[in-house]
């Protein structure tokens, strides 16, 4: 009983310090890449004043918007959240590990960006359209690559969920070397940058509505609507990161609950953390966007490392 | 077991009272009455189904329950899930037609149309209920000519009756094929019981050629690619509540044929038919999507979406029958039931859809999507059901597409389990056109529900739209509803779904062991999902999120505003995303396969090319793989009718002379053949 408890206060927990350093890692990566490109960059905290900045303005919302536009950001912002209980940041196993499982997790982020595209259509701007379309192109095109990558995780650990991939990678620690596996971790990699909008596949700083893909589709969001959606897409990169970080290189990960154990945990989820912003602010700084109809070719490479990560742990078995 | 036939009864009666109401009565009192008793039929349907499942009776009713020799009905599990299929969504479908209906009245044939829903909803249910070929065949041709009789409803429109002879062609030769099937099956003899066929030793051969027979036969009906082509075609002309019966249960009628002569008659097969289904599912559920993320007709596309979700429910069976001949009982179970899961959820959300669909065209006049938007506003009931729709569609949770495309999923990933590496390398490529089909189903519902209802009207007759009448209202409410408990309680469905496998050779009921708790668990690849607690826990976060809002006094105010346009005023509903443009990112990604034809054309002014006087622009798809296919044997054919037409000489002396020849011909035939 107790021990449930403590599960479900760290459930808690693991949401609540998602919520808390999702912006932090955005400020994180947009510090880096202002260092590595001679600037001084705005300090790391910026986006929790942007957030709280958005919070206290009033929102303006189109004429031609219907109660969907008003509802999207609640829609976005509780799937991404929702997220957040399912996906092991801190510890295994947890209390609503048989709730969801990894193709869960996929599909709630889906249930986000579907929402989102559906809001940017509403209010009728050609921008809005822009941007919806190419965000569901480009989140169905990576949309194989995630279940293969799935798939490659699920063959080694003989199940789909989420805590069990982790104890699985913990309890043989040389199956996290194995081809598949680091096959596996390159495709979602890509696949990461995809789904979070960051370069090359689309540019977060970028304010010319052509070259768009998320910030177009959010274009008519303001104030507190629009502070929503930016804390779900820092949500969203925070849990596509702590994914890599944890199901491919699980160590740190509490599967004992003690504070000891714990404090280790949340030591390694910031190394972690830290490492793949500096990885990504360095990409971000040495290479361009690519042209929208280059991007599935990256995401055909990402796909064919996929396929290659299960087909290579079928014939190693 | 007396109620089961109490309610078969009934079954029957009110479709028969519905067929002549139908023929006699006229006006809203017939709509009414057709619409009443075909409520009532459907809906002992849906008691009987659920009556076999509940308490696992299997009722039979033999040869002298009607004078017509060799005319059995027996209900076990799998008919019992069909009927309870047929049920739901005919009673949602006859309560919508009522209103539907009322604006063909004084235009189209109303007595045929309503007495053509009743015999179809009848040939549905008895073709389930079959015992033996002879009761199938009838009933299945009972079926196929009712239906085309109701796509011709709007005769006078263009395309229907091209439409119509699609369909009757690939639908009788299909036919065809299934006649094949069943006299190999029973030795020539129809009337024998499938009883009787199921201990029938036949050779290897003679099983392989009939399992192909079955599945062109049964693909034809369910429009398996590239037998698909008539579908896109007849399911939008027809009235809209019949195009929902057909994509939602008609089609279906294929999967059940094919689930009956292989699991049940055939008693499973080799790996290569599991393989088979599977492939051809696979590359169904592809083409399917990615057509209909190509069109603009509404109706149209949900009909490309219908080859996706059958090619979706082969994926399920396919790999299910591939698990049954490596003995992988469990994961058998397990894909015949994701197969089964996604055959009952397609009825409800497709159902829905085409209603919904109905709903609109029945507003706007219009099938074309580049003419609509801002129906969100204007008929609020019917965009938010037909979000209900897209949403299960599209996969997402918590919502029944998602809880069937997940035990699919889980199937698939048990693939590593088959001992050949060669062989199980096939279900990591499934699984992967499968995440592609969904995602890209995703895209094109966005586009389907945020072109059709959202943004401005794009034309006059969007802006004039009006909600539904209360009766089609009710229909899709139903359908909605129906979409979220199923989604809501996979749970229950799939042990139910286990129990209507009972008592089928091909797959072993006994493997099926999941946990009577909130969360599914799948035995074998033990992926685990609740999807109640899912919902629970959506909506909690989607009420706090407001609250908590509150709490951190967030602002509260709002104002209403023009939509920005880099500093333009005023918007006109010609700046709007189209259709066309939402889908062109995915064209071009897809060239390969849309091999689409562009033609533009600039008028520039004679003084100066930096000004445009008018721009057309042209671009088309070629399905060339329907082409390739159709062309060239339908171009022999028609020469060899154009040949064949000599015969007909138009002299009464050459057709004695034929006459004689072929009474000559048989005698001798018969003769030597004795």
């Amino acid at each position: 009983m107790i021990v449930e408890t403590i599960g479900y206060v760290l459930e808690a927990a693991q949401a609540a310090l998602a919520l808390l350093l999702a912006p932090g890692l955005v400020g994180l990566i947009r510090w880096l890449k202002a260092r590595l490109q001679n600037r001084r960059g705005a300090p790391i905290w910026q986006p929790y004043w942007e957030l709280s900045k958005l919070f206290q303005k009033e929102v303006v919302v189109s004429s031609n918007a219907s109660w969907l536009f008003r509802a999207a950001p609640f829609v976005v912002f509780s799937s991404a959240v929702a997220v957040t209980f399912l996906v092991p940041i801190l510890a295994v196993p947890l209390p609503f590990d048989g709730v969801g499982d990894l193709l869960v997790v996929v599909y709630l982020l889906l249930l986000g960006t579907f929402f989102l595209s559906l809001a940017g259509l509403d209010p009728g701007s050609p921008f809005g359209g822009m941007g919806a379309s190419r965000e569901m192109t480009v989140a169905a095109l990576a949309e194989p690559t995630v279940a293969l990558a799935i798939f490659a995780l699920a063959l080694s650990a003989g199940s789909t969920n989420l805590g069990q991939i982790v104890a699985r990678t913990m309890t043989s620690p040389g199956a996290s070397l194995s081809p598949g596996h680091l096959l596996a971790f390159g495709a979602l990699f890509i696949v990461t940058l995809a789904e979070t909008g960051r370069l090359p596949i689309d540019n977060p700083a970028t304010h010319l509505e052509l070259t768009m893909i998320h910030e177009a589709m959010i274009l008519e969001y303001s104030g507190r609507y629009l502070a929503l959606i930016e804390w779900a897409a820092a949500l969203k990169l925070f849990i596509f990161f702590s994914l890599l970080g944890n199901l491919f290189i699980p160590w740190g990960v509490s599967a004992v609950l003690t504070p000891a154990t714990l404090a280790v945990a949340v030591a390694s989820l910031l190394v972690k953390l830290a490492v793949l912003a500096g990885v990504v602010a360095v990409l971000e700084t040495r290479i361009a966007k690519l042209r929208l109809f280059r991007v599935p070719e990256l995401l055909s490479v990402s796909f064919v490392l996929a396929l290659l990560a299960v087909t290579s742990s079928f014939l190693l078995r | 077991m007396a109620l089961a036939y109490l309610l078969l009864t009934l079954h029957l009666a009110a479709h028969a009272i519905g067929v002549t109401a139908a023929l006699v009565a006229r006006g809203a009192v017939g709509r009414g009455l057709v619409a009443g008793s075909g409520l009532v039929g459907a809906l002992a349907a849906l008691g009987l189904g659920s009556v076999c499942l509940g308490a696992g009776l299997v009722p039979t009713l033999s040869a002298t329950f009607l004078p017509l020799t060799g005319f059995a009905l027996r209900i076990d599990g799998l008919s019992a899930f069909f009927l309870i299929v047929i049920g739901m969504v005919g009673a949602a479908v006859t309560v919508y037609g009522f209103g539907y209906s009322a604006a063909y009245e004084g235009r189209y044939s109303l007595r045929l149309l309503g007495a053509m829903l009743n015999v179809l909803l009848l040939s549905l249910s008895v073709q389930v209920m079959a015992d033996n070929a002879l009761t199938f065949l009838l009933a299945w041709e009972a079926m196929s000519l009712s239906t085309y009789a109701m796509v011709l409803t709007e005769h006078d429109r263009p395309g229907t009756v091209r439409a119509a002879h699609w369909y009757i062609a690939i639908t009788h030769a299909g036919f065809a094929a299934l006649v094949a099937m069943f006299l190999l099956l029973s030795a020539g003899e129809l009337t024998t019981s499938f009883a009787a066929m199921r201990s029938a030793a036949l050779t290897p051969g003679a099983r392989d050629a009939a399992f192909v027979l079955a599945l062109v036969g049964f693909g034809a009906k369910a429009g398996i690619a590239p037998l698909h082509v008539w579908l896109p075609m007849a399911h939008p002309v027809a009235p809209s509540h019949v195009s929902a019966l057909m994509s939602g249960v008609v089609i279906k009628m294929g999967v059940y044929g094919l689930l009956r002569v292989t699991i049940d008659l055939l008693v499973g097969g080799p790996a290569w038919w599991g393989g088979l289904i599977l492939a051809a599912g696979t590359i169904s559920a592809l083409l399917g999507v990615l057509y209909a993320l190509m069109e603009h007709d509404l109706k149209r596309l949900l009909a490309y979406h219908s080859v996706e979700n059958i090619g979706i429910i082969f994926i399920g069976i396919g790999a299910g029958l591939m698990f049954q001949s490596y003995g992988l009982t469990t994961l058998a179970t397990l894909g015949v039931i994701s197969g089964l899961y996604h055959t009952i959820n397609h009825a409800c959300f497709k159902g829905l859809l085409f209603l919904g669909a109905g709903s609109v065209l029945h507003a706007t006049g219009t099938r074309n999507m580049e003419e609509m938007g801002g129906l969100i506003k204007r008929m609020p009931r019917t965009a938010l059901f037909f979000l209900i729709g897209a949403c299960a569609i599209s996969a997402l949770p918590p919502l029944n597409g998602f809880a069937s495309e997940w035990l699919v999923f889980q199937t698939l990933l048990g693939g590593s389990a088959i001992p050949q590496p060669e062989v199980a390398v096939i279900m990591p490529i499934a699984v992967a056109m499968l995440a592609l089909t969904s995602g890209l189903a995703a895209a094109c519902f966005v586009k389907a529900f945020g072109i059709t209802f959202l943004a401005i009207p794009r034309s006059r007759e969007a802006e004039r739209a009006h909600e539904a009448p209360r009766s089609m209202q009710i229909g899709m409410a139903s359908l909605a509803l129906a979409c979220v408990a199923l989604g809501l309680a996979p749970f229950v469905v799939v042990p139910a779904l286990g129990a209507s496998l009972a008592g089928l050779g091909g797959v072993a009921p006994s493997a099926v062991a999941f946990t009577p708790a909130l969360s599914l668990r799948v035995p074998g690849t033990s992926g685990q999902m609740s999807a109640p607690l899912l919902a629970l826990g959506l909506l909690l976060l989607m009420g706090l999120v407001p609250v908590a809002l509150w709490i951190l006094g967030a602002d509260r105010r709002l104002r209403v505003g023009d939509t920005w346009g880099c500093g333009r005023i005023g918007q006109t509903p010609r700046m709007e995303y189209t259709a066309t443009a939402f889908a062109e990112p995915l064209r071009r990604v897809f060239a390969e396969l849309y091999r689409p034809t562009r033609d533009l054309s600039i008028d520039f002014h004679p003084e100066s090319k930096y000004f445009v006087q008018s721009i057309e622009y042209r671009s088309e798809i070629h399905p060339w793989l329907e082409r390739l296919l159709y062309d060239r044997p339908l171009h022999g054919l028609h020469r060899a009718a154009t040949w064949v037409r000599r015969l007909q000489g138009g002299s009464l002396h050459l057709y004695l002379l034929y006459l004689t020849l072929a009474f000559l011909a048989l005698l001798t035939a018969a003769r030597w053949w004795r």
